[in-house]
């Protein structure tokens, strides 16, 4: 028989399993929260963290296995049924309605008398706000709203519903750091007052500055739970990846660097007619990785795709210097028309399935994307994609049945690895990532470290955009710092420190630093 | 805590990529169901013994040698058509106008054999299909082009552009009329046979058959093998990823439509050339419609679509002779195609789910 459930855990799991077709996302997970406590669940990319907490919100039904919320074995069938049990999940991809406003978002869907008490509700959400020390105008528009704002919406409006357990999935993969220092106090709080919290994460710095305990996932296993207290770092990445990594990245110096792209003065407007981009320039060079730090949407996905032929840009002009030191100006070229002229360009853009690859294809057919043209007269050439896609899942260890299987079904980091993989086997001249190892695993992002490195020895000019300021400063040879659209300084990324970068980030007039 | 506690009977469970042969077997399981289901049906409304009305519609729609050849023949136009639209919707282009692509390619290819008939013949085989043609992708790519360059909507487009080709045939025909007065057009060129699709032999359903045929292989290897079938799929799953991949969206999306429109003229032109010899408003006969269907149901993969194509057209005969022979009007019928899609429909779901039922015995099992 089971073992009795101990009384003062909130949550049990115990031998849950869940499999998609072949793919097995949890199995024999044993998982216990306790009341009053922040539960870090960590682990790799795919290790089944979500899919995991998505029972317990009721989105997936386990296969077998048991639950329990304060002693009593549950079954969770719908998000209803979680509600009832007071389990909130907060998903990484917001479910609210863009034109209501938060109050209106937050009681959406619950019964109440057929005239609106507005006044009453707003006043029950307000003392909800103090208690817990969330910042929220209530009478905002969602759409309106920046990120963080829209998540203290979403907690909210669990927590509005009587949710006393609260799961949050990646919170603060969309935050900036302050807004990350916000969201912790309050979570502190919300403990504090008895509600026992769960966080899906990878981030190990939050995990250490957070969690009480952290339960650690690996491949759909449970590895194991510790008290933070008796966590390193170390420890915590050995119990993830099951062995010991270094983490030092490698960086070999520039050789004979020559200007590749020189972008001056570009201006990039978005639909609302807000300058995204504003004026504008750098250089950067053949034999370098040149890193482009920035809190999330400071103009990065912009600046990356005027160079590609993606964006229109409303003045300023780009220009590409090839190997025989001739200008080709790309300011007003499309994708289509660069490549034409024979440039190539390699691009991992942001959006992975929605721009670098087709998401219902296969690995084979999504190599085609870049090298379909090559085939003989009207036909497109298979064999070649055929052979670079069993290449690239051999080489990065691209976990999928088999290479015709769409890869908008396999989980982020193949999908990542499939987009890197083909853009790197291109040898461009220049190549542009973005995030290049968001949602990968450590073992992996070295890998993709690696490579990257590679193409700078090559002679490629390597442009990179990031998030984690330890990696581009390890990786890079210069950081370009974005705010809010604008240039905010370009420095050498051996000698800076991370507080000059972060400043930077932050910074609202443009400071020369000299690289 | 109103909690379940209870185990839900079953739930679904996604299948992994399947096998072929599960795909045939639960196909041709709900073919079987969908047979019972109507043979109780046919006997709960007219009392009638259900194998009796069976016979009938077999009988109507390939019982004899020359109506095998005509259920074939209008199998293989309804197949034409879904080609013409096929091409669109694997790009996403949700083209509805089908009909009217089909009926200027008809008009186009009647006004040759009206004002050539003293042309040499070849010069009539040829300029018949090629009007045909023209003529339907011009009517594809108008759509296209608006859609390309001003984002409207195709949808409305298509289907609107379907009722100005039909007033530009009821146009033609004030100037065609035969016999005068008729307002109809009546047999083309009926003396001399001029521009008429030629027979094979004395069997003149064959050539429109092997000319689908045809069509159907070249489609194929155009959409699986091609840089331009390529084009099409990336540009039908993200225009966005189009856009990144450097594929000119615009000129795919107008290229595709100028095929589509292509592809609907060809039936146009055999429909006029080849089985009415005439040209009238209700050509097309909503066959522009049924053949999404036919598209669609055929999963846009041109082999599949012509099992799809030919069971409807077999459907559609039968039903005429089982309202004859039983006195039944053709919605008898209807209801019978119905009931045969809704099995055929619903089977997708076992091919691609599964239903795991609660498994009560298992608590004490494990202990």
């Amino acid at each position: 028989m089971h073992n009795q459930p101990t009384t003062n855990a909130m949550i049990e799991m115990r031998g849950i399993t869940k499999h998609f077709g072949q793919v097995v996302a949890n199995e024999n997970v044993d998982l216990t929260v306790y009341r009053g406590e922040i539960l870090s669940v960590l682990g790799e990319n795919g290790s089944g963290k979500t899919s995991l907490m998505n029972m317990l919100a009721g989105i997936y039904f386990p296969d077998a296995g048991h639950i329990y919320v304060e002693g009593r074995e549950v079954v969770i069938r719908s998000p209803r049924d979680a509600f009832d049990l007071g389990i909130g999940m907060i998903h990484q991809h917001f479910k609210l309605v863009d034109v209501l406003t938060a109050a209106e978002n937050i009681i959406l869907g619950l019964p109440g008398r057929q005239v609106l008490d507005m006044k009453g509700v707003k006043a029950d959400i307000r003392s909800l706000l103090d208690k817990y020390g969330f910042e929220l105008d209530l009478d905002a528009k969602i759409y309106e709203m920046s990120v963080s704002q829209k998540q203290t919406v979403e907690i909210v409006k669990m927590l509005y519903r009587g949710a006393h357990i609260l799961i949050l999935d990646e919170p603060t993969a969309v935050l900036t750091p302050q807004e990350t220092d916000r969201l912790f106090q309050v979570l502190r709080n919300m403990r504090a007052q008895g509600h026992s919290i769960i966080i899906i994460t990878h981030k190990l710095n939050e995990v250490l500055s957070l969690s009480d305990r952290v339960a650690v996932l690996r491949k759909g296993h449970y590895v194991g739970t510790v008290n933070t207290c008796d966590a390193t770092e170390m420890s915590l990445t050995e119990m993830m990846v099951g062995e010991k990594v270094t983490l030092d990245i490698e960086r070999p110096d520039p050789v004979n660097p020559v200007m590749k792209l020189h972008m001056q003065d570009v201006t990039v407007v978005n639909k609302e007619g807000r300058e995204v981009l504003s004026h504008a320039s750098f250089k950067a060079y053949t034999g370098e990785i040149l890193g482009i730090a920035g809190i999330a949407g400071s103009g990065q996905k912009e600046l990356l795709e005027s160079i590609a032929g993606l964006q229109k840009i409303v003045s300023g002009q780009i220009e590409y210097i090839n190997r025989k030191g001739h200008i080709k100006e790309l300011t007003k070229m499309s994708a289509e028309k660069i490549r034409e002229i024979g440039i190539r360009l390699a691009f991992v853009p942001e959006d992975r399935l929605g721009m670098g690859l087709v998401a219902s294809m296969g690995m084979t057919d999504n190599m085609m994307l870049r090298s379909y043209r090559q085939g003989r007269g009207l036909f497109s050439h298979r064999k070649a994609p055929h052979d670079l896609a069993e290449r690239i899942k051999s080489e990065l260890g691209v976990v999928t049945p088999s290479i015709e299987w769409p890869v908008g079904r396999m989980s982020g980091g193949n999908v990542q690895k499939v987009l890197v993989g083909r853009e790197i086997a291109s040898s461009p001249q220049v190549l542009m990532v973005a995030y290049p190892v968001r949602g990968l695993d450590i073992n992996s992002s070295y890998q993709i470290y690696h490579l990257l490195n590679e193409q700078k020895k090559n002679g490629s000019c390597v442009i990179c955009v990031g998030e984690d300021l330890d990696v581009l400063l390890a990786l890079c040879d210069r950081i370009l710092v974005l705010a809010d659209g604008r240039v905010t300084g370009v420095v050498d990324a051996r000698t800076v420190t991370k507080e000059q970068v972060g400043l930077l980030m932050t910074s609202h007039e443009s400071k020369e630093v000299q690289a | 805590m109103n909690a379940a506690v209870k185990e839900p009977l079953f739930h679904v469970v996604k299948r992994d990529r399947s096998g072929w042969a599960r795909g045939v077997l639960v196909r041709v399981a709900a073919i079987v169901l969908a047979l019972i289901v109507s043979a109780v049906v046919i006997v709960l409304l007219t009392g009638m013994n259900p194998l009796h009305v069976y016979a009938a519609l077999y009988d109507g729609a390939v019982g004899t040698s020359r109506r095998m050849w005509i259920t074939l023949r209008d199998a293989s136009i309804l197949l034409c058509i879904g080609f013409a639209v096929m091409p669109a919707f694997r790009m996403r282009f949700w083209n509805v106008g089908a009909e009217g692509q089909v009926l200027v390619g008809a008009m186009a290819t009647a006004a040759v054999m009206i004002y050539g008939r003293e042309l040499p013949a070849w010069a009539m085989y040829t300029l018949c299909p090629l009007a045909g043609i023209a003529a339907g992708a011009l009517w594809g790519v108008i759509p296209a082009f608006f859609k390309a360059h001003w984002n409207t909507n195709e949808t409305l487009f298509t289907l609107m552009l379907n009722y100005i080709a039909t007033q530009l045939v009821a146009f033609g025909i004030i100037f065609w009329e035969n016999p005068p007065g008729s307002n109809s057009v009546g047999l083309i060129n009926a003396k001399g046979k001029m521009g008429w699709l030629p027979s094979i032999g004395k069997n003149s359903y064959l050539l429109p058959i092997l000319i689908v045929l045809a069509l159907a292989l070249l489609l194929f290897v155009y959409m699986r093998y091609t840089k331009q079938g390529y084009e099409i799929s990336v540009v039908g799953e993200s225009e966005n990823t189009a856009y990144y991949a450097a594929i000119n969206v615009k000129r795919v999306i107008i290229r595709t439509m100028a095929i589509c429109g292509g592809i609907a003229g060809i039936a146009g032109y055999l429909l006029a050339a080849g089985v009415g010899h005439t040209i009238s408003t209700g050509l097309a006969g909503g066959r522009g419609f049924t053949a999404i269907v036919v598209a669609w149901l055929g999963k846009l993969n041109p082999f599949s679509m012509m099992l799809v194509a030919f069971g409807l057209v077999f459907m559609e005969k039968g039903a005429l002779e089982i309202a004859s022979q039983f006195n039944l009007n053709e919605n008898a019928s209807e209801i019978l195609t119905g009931i045969l899609l809704f099995f055929i429909l619903g089977c997708e779901f076992f091919i691609n789910y599964r239903l795991e039922f609660r498994k009560r015995e298992r608590e004490g099992v494990k202990a």
